[in-house]
């Protein structure tokens, strides 16, 4: 039945096939054989499977993709996310290595296999689900492939067949001083005359590209035979990539009486963006005078990425393109409207002309709120207010520019004359946050600063048992920083049914 | 500017340049236009089967200025009539750079702002230099087209088709491996790199070298009062070194930056400081000439397929100027000052009837095209043969591709 089913939901299960150029004629071996741990999903499953298993498969693996998500939201390091997933995996996605004594490796690589290609119908309608579909499964594959038993990854990676050409003895000589200066960056395990190298078109390697670890000549990449491993990676997100585009394409094909439609639908609907859940006014503080004229006192709620837009808009009279970005969509987010935000820009940038005003800033503001621009903009109403994540990774401030987030994109000495301008002048702070940042831990400094400047109201809201699970959660969005802060230094001063407003907010898939 | 547009715009070559043959294809009908109108209003998803559709429209709206986006699956302008929206995609853009003089403000002395002069542009001309190699040598890109942007910046047009087909993965690779200056007015020292440097910063550093003694040092003079001079101590990695070159300066004021760059030195012999580590000295002054030379570019330009950028030949609306292409061969002697302005090209069109009505032949001055008869020529002779250059491999790739797959030549492999 469910047989059925997948073939049906699955029209471009072919043109798959077909592009991998299986040299296996009978599909019933590939369906039978599963060589290796890791795979690349390049066939689509074609067994039965039960529609309970379909579900709880697409289920599990959905929790194991927001989990992973969640550690980059978090800024974990590789080493801590693999410790964090390592019980959540076992339990629900377990994959043994083939020397293992294990005797259900064929279950354990079927629903991993069947749950990769379920969550691909689901996640394969809009280019943002895609975009973070592949994101999460790269990152799971990175992970499985750098765990793992060494030969049978050298094997799996054997099996592949990606053209790599080994650099000659006289082209190493040639580039001697190039290769040395790009091998150190893998570490200097081996003496340089030793090393292997191979040339690879660079496009196969953007990552090493664009971390200048390789040496470029001509087009090539040359790179040592050991960094196979994140090509492999960049090969697995390509053709992820392509293969989920195909199935958009086929998708429209899915009957809407379908049973799986409405599991699908649901499966895409628990993997919502972090930042969409700060969309609209759903964020808004109730009983917060949120208007332009009082924004001045209002920031003294907000965390100090917001802070330092707000505090250089009112040296400057003036902030620069993303900074304004980033400030408008977090006051939309805090519940400013567009009237008052226009008027708020207006009033701030004092040093310029009405005229200028409306020409080069008003439309942008309208933008921001979905006013004004394409249908999906407007349908939207606009850009989500922006995630740390986003402010962390996103474009990064350049010269003059004031955007971003002071942990991260502030030397330690600016870092501390701005957190000693707002009041945190507390040495123990001061000495956690310089280390926050030393390990790249700019949400920790940043909830460090929220705890500290929050300290008399977390304890009494704990005494009082009026904080909820959620209120406990590490902050990673700059709106949610806001609302918590306006309600604890406001605690007392309005109904209780608001105290626990943020608890309903939903951040994670 | 209807004149300009009418007459000297050079429509045709536009045309074969982006649609990579003399005949129309999808490459150019494809292709998004988007239009800035007079009234400020932005008019996106244009498409054109034919240049002189395009001039028409030109001519008939008048924009302030037009930009050009990526070549689309479908026509732009049916985008919205299209089953489902996943179908209507960007395929394929040149990898585009801007590179703005206003981001070198915190550096330069002569100017700020809109403005510019011959002293600033000098950190364009060293840009292009360094990009332009990386492009080429590193990457392997041969069909780069650099442009001025009209009034204080420079845009590079990588069109070979590899990078028109790259996605945004593979342009936010190359856009990060250009970048070295990292932070924003907080974050101290911008420029942070691991040793040994990657080819590409030794190479970048000896083309900087010169430009950073002549063009910053000379020209610049960027650490003469005291106040700028901080900002040089500030990136020198030994504490009592820099207190001694402090005190050193303090007593005379308004020393020139060649000398204090020179006095670094000096000072670090004299044993000013007791446990100097010479080798992280040599580092940071390495740094410190990236910092005041490096090209400092517009990043988010180059990681995006669907990135507009202002089209080649525009009139800039502020300074009249024509965002010509640069020469790269006499990169040096670039002048952006001189460049036409619409203005002083319409006269010379004027100025040039009345010699000619008098000396020479009738059948001449049917074949000559108003944009010969201007300043505006050489640039626009630049842009054909570039055009030509490309449109020639484009037809070579073609061939090579339809002489793989025909099946006669099986036997090869
Ligand atoms: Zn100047």
């Amino acid at each position: 039945m469910i047989r059925q089913d997948l073939n049906r939901v699955d029209p471009k299960r072919r043109i798959v096939v077909d592009h991998r150029k299986t040299p296996f004629a009978d599909p019933a071996y590939k369906e039978s054989q599963y060589p290796h741990r890791l795979n690349f999903y390049a066939t689509p499953p074609t067994a039965d499977i039960t529609l309970e298993q379909f579900e709880q498969w697409a289920i599990d693996r959905l929790r194991i993709l927001a989990e992973l998500e969640a550690c980059s939201f978090r800024n974990k390091s590789p080493v801590e996310t693999a410790a964090h997933m390592k019980p959540l995996l076992d339990k629900y996605l377990p994959l043994d290595t083939n020397s293992s004594s294990f005797t259900q490796l064929f279950a354990q690589r079927q629903k991993d296999h069947y749950s990769h290609f379920i969550l691909r119908l689901a996640f394969s309608s809009t280019e943002d689900l895609r975009r973070r579909f592949t994101r999460v499964e790269t990152m799971l594959f990175r992970m499985r492939l750098s765990g793992g038993d060494m030969r049978e990854r050298a094997a799996f990676i054997q099996d592949l067949n990606i053209d790599w050409e080994p650099v000659s003895e006289e082209e190493k000589r040639k580039f001697a001083a190039e290769l040395a200066a790009t091998s150190a960056v893998f570490g200097k395990r081996q003496a340089q005359e030793e090393e292997t190298w191979c040339k690879v078109d660079w496009m196969r390697v953007p990552e090493l590209v664009e971390g200048r670890r390789v040496f470029l000549k001509g087009g090539k990449a040359y790179v040592p035979a050991r960094e196979q491993q994140s090509m492999v990676v960049a090969e697995f997100t390509t053709r992820l990539e392509k293969a989920l585009e195909l199935t958009a394409r086929a998708l429209p094909r899915l009957d809407e009486d379908d049973r799986l439609t409405p599991i699908l639908n649901h499966l895409s609907k628990n993997f919502i963006t972090p930042d969409a859940s700060y969309s609209g006014s759903s964020s808004a503080v109730d009983g917060a005078e949120i208007t332009a004229r009082n924004i001045d006192n209002l920031s003294q709620h907000f965390p100090m990425c917001m802070a330092n837009l707000h505090r250089q808009l009112r040296r400057d009279a003036h902030l620069k393109h993303y900074g304004r970005l980033q400030y408008t969509l977090f006051l939309k987010g805090i519940g400013l409207n567009l009237e008052e935000c226009l008027l708020f820009w207006r009033q701030s940038f004092s040093k310029i002309t009405d005229d200028m005003f409306n020409k080069e800033y008003r439309y942008n503001v309208r933008h921001s709120y979905g006013d004004v621009g394409g249908d999906s903009n407007r349908r939207g109403g606009g850009y989500s207010p922006y995630s740390c994540q986003k402010i962390l990774t996103e474009h990064p401030p350049g010269p003059g520019e004031a955007h971003g987030c002071p942990y991260r994109h502030f030397n330690m000495e600016n870092l501390a004359a701005l957190l000693q301008s707002t009041g945190v002048s507390d040495r123990g702070v001061l000495q956690g946050v310089k280390e926050d940042k030393g390990n790249q831990k700019f949400h920790m400094a940043c909830n460090r600063v929220f705890e500290h400047v929050h300290k008399a109201e977390l304890k009494r809201a704990k005494d009082d048992g009026v904080m909820t699970a959620a209120q406990l959660e590490t902050i990673v969005h700059p709106n949610e920083y806001f609302k918590r802060s306006y309600l604890l230094k406001n605690m007392g001063k309005q109904p209780a049914s608001q105290q626990g407003g943020s608890g309903d907010v939903k951040m994670e898939g | 500017m209807r004149t300009f547009y009418q007459r000297l715009f050079p429509w045709r070559y536009l045309f074969q340049w982006l649609n990579h043959s003399p005949t129309p294809t999808n490459d150019f009908a494809h292709r998004e236009f988007a239009f800035t109108l007079q009234n400020d209003a932005y008019l996106r998803y244009q498409s054109f089967v034919t240049s002189d559709l395009l001039r028409k429209d030109v001519l008939r709206l008048m924009p302030s200025r037009f930009e050009i986006g990526p070549v689309y699956t479908a026509n732009p302008r049916d985008r919205k009539t299209m089953r489902n929206s996943t179908a209507f995609k960007p395929l394929a853009k040149e990898l585009c750079f801007d590179i703005d003089l206003t981001d070198y403000d915190d550096i330069r002395t002569c100017c700020d702002k809109a403005n510019i002069c011959n002293k600033c542009w000098r950190f364009m001309t060293m840009a292009i230099k360094v990009v332009d190699a990386a492009l080429r040598e590193d990457f392997g890109f041969n069909h780069i087209m650099w442009v001025y942007s009209g009034r204080r910046g420079a845009h590079a047009w990588v069109c070979d088709k590899k990078a028109r087909a790259m996605d945004d993965q593979k342009r936010r690779a190359i856009a990060n491996y250009l970048e070295v200056l990292r932070g924003g007015a907080q974050s101290g020292k911008k420029v942070n790199l691991r040793r040994p440097l990657h080819p590409h910063l030794s190479r970048s550093l000896d083309i900087l070298k010169t430009h950073f003694q002549d063009d910053v040092l000379e020209k610049q003079d960027p650490w003469r009062s005291a106040e700028r001079a901080d900002n040089l101590l500030k990136l020198i990695p030994d504490h009592q070194l820099a207190e001694s070159l402090r005190k050193k300066w303090d007593s005379s004021p308004g020393r020139s930056s060649v000398l204090k760059w020179a006095d670094i030195d000096t000072v670090a012999k004299t044993g000013a400081s007791k446990n100097l580590d010479t080798l992280s000295l040599l580092e940071a002054k390495q740094d410190i000439v990236l910092e005041y030379t490096y090209p400092r570019l517009d990043i988010e330009v180059s990681k995006k397929l669907n990135h507009l950028l202002k089209s080649p030949f525009v009139v800039h609306p502020g300074t009249g100027r024509v965002c010509v292409p640069i020469d790269t061969g006499s990169l040096d002697e670039f002048d952006p000052l001189g460049v036409p302005t619409v203005q002083g090209l319409i006269q010379e069109i004027d100025a040039w009837k009345e010699p000619d009505a008098v000396e020479a032949s009738q059948d001449s001055k049917n074949t000559l095209q108003d944009w010969e008869k201007t300043s505006l020529k050489p640039y626009i002779e630049q842009f054909r043969s570039f055009v030509i250059t490309l449109m020639k491999e484009e037809r070579s790739v073609k061939a090579k591709r339809e002489r793989v797959e025909d099946p006669t030549s099986a036997m090869e492999f």
